[in-house]
């Protein structure tokens, strides 16, 4: 597929440069919120909802904002619409605002919205970044989707919060345990069917973007030799 | 006292920020791959953990909550936090270039991390006073770096044994800390 069109600009996220299975970014409100699948899907709506968001206004702002105080600019723009989102939740949906906790806060240092900052909509005109932060974002979803359905049905025997009267249920998945194991079965599923080999770092060292972004553990990565 | 004992084992063990509450994962698989660097990190975390506690508690409790303005408290702490390392990073390298070398290649690496900002955050969500929130964060950062060295000894065996290829790399380290995180379980019923 030609790499300079729209489609591409917004699938890409979805399963190729998947963030959370592939880039292996946003691990913390993987494993913290997806104890139901509700969880899951409404952290990772509102994590794309601060994308969409903030890669629209720092994309638009790219020209304006200078090039040696961008990333505190960045970080301001993506917490104020954290703040937006967190009153919003709070407001409509006031169950998942408290299941959501201080995961909601910490959607500000989600080195997902600072990368794509950083890597896509501080290069590129407003409309591709909204479509990456769209394609980003479903990414996002879609895995923490299929981690709290996973964790919900054999932890609890509930989908949805609807009882499936499961003969058998394995309640270390909704405990803190279960979290990295399901993500780790995951991502050893994913490669074993796509034939490719899981990568050996974690974290902002195995991300793609990781020679673009300062922010990000490169830096302290090439000072130290440190192969993480 | 025995209030400030009750919440540093709670931040350090009981609800320990990588294994527990999955605060500061990234740190927590990336650099603890060697001893040396997991007490390199864990250390500076522990150092702006419990700055930015100091740092923060003046400015919410004097100048957010006086003006009504305590909605913005993650934009103005997550400010505080770049500053404060950004500053250190400066005055370490200038002044400490001995200490810079052990520490100071971390610092860039915290000022996202999840952990700090979310100590600064639980600290204003429990109302924790200026003591309860240094012992807090002091507590938060021990608990870090206990799991960090826990977790690089386990790797390191790791790294030895014979894996099935799709297992390689990540998925292996994240089964790993999912027994890790079994045994600091046993922990829970420690304040009970």
């Amino acid at each position: 597929m030609d790499k300079n069109s729209n489609l591409y600009a917004l699938i890409k996220g979805i399963v190729k440069e998947n963030p959370t299975l592939v880039m292996l970014l946003g691990m913390c409100p993987t494993l913290a919120v997806t104890t139901m699948a509700s969880n899951g899907i409404g952290m990772g709506l509102a994590t794309s909802f601060v994308l969409i968001c903030s890669n629209i206004v720092i994309s638009a702002l790219r020209r304006v904002i200078p090039d040696t105080v961008r990333l505190p600019c960045f970080i301001v723009v993506i917490t104020t619409f954290v703040t937006l989102t967190d009153f919003l939740l709070k407001a409509y949906i006031p169950a998942l605002h408290s299941r959501l906790g201080i995961f909601l806060s910490l959607i500000a240092v989600n080195c997902i919205i600072l990368g794509r900052a950083e890597a896509y909509a501080s290069k590129n005109n407003v409309f591709r970044s909204a479509l990456d932060g769209l394609g980003m974002g479903l990414g996002f979803t879609l895995a923490l989707f299929a981690m709290g359905s996973i964790r919900e049905i054999l932890g609890s025997g509930a989908f949805f919060g609807i009882d499936l009267h499961l003969p058998l249920t394995f309640p270390i998945f909704v405990m803190p345990a279960g979290g990295f194991f399901t993500l780790g079965i995951l991502i050893a599923i994913l490669y074993k069917f796509t034939n490719k080999k899981p990568p050996a770092k974690v974290g902002c060292a195995a991300c793609p973007i990781a020679a673009d972004c300062i922010n990000c553990a490169a830096r302290a990565i090439k000072t130290t030799g440190e192969e993480a | 006292m025995k209030i400030l004992l009750v919440i540093l084992l709670t931040s350090m063990l009981t609800e320990n920020f990588v294994l527990v509450k999955f605060m500061g994962i990234c740190p927590f698989l990336g650099v603890s791959k060697k001893y040396d660097s997991a007490i390199g990190m864990g250390l500076a975390v522990i150092f702006v953990m419990v700055c930015a506690s100091i740092c923060t508690y003046p400015v919410y409790t004097f100048i957010l909550v006086p003006l009504g303005i305590d909605y913005m408290k993650t934009v103005a702490f997550i400010l505080l936090i770049a500053t404060f390392v950004q500053l250190v990073e400066m005055i370490i390298h200038k002044k400490v270039p001995a200490l810079y070398k052990s520490l100071g290649v971390y610092l860039p690496l915290i000022t996202t991390n999840c952990a700090v900002l979310g100590v600064t955050i639980l600290n204003t969500d429990n109302s924790y006073n200026f003591l309860q929130s240094i012992v807090n964060a002091l507590g938060g950062g021990i608990g870090f770096t206990l799991a960090l060295i826990i977790f690089a000894s386990v790797r390191s065996r790791i790294e030895a044994s014979n894996i099935p290829k799709s297992f390689a790399g990540v998925p292996s380290t994240l089964i790993a800390a999912a027994i890790v995180s079994v045994s600091f379980m046993g922990f829970t019923s420690l304040l009970a």
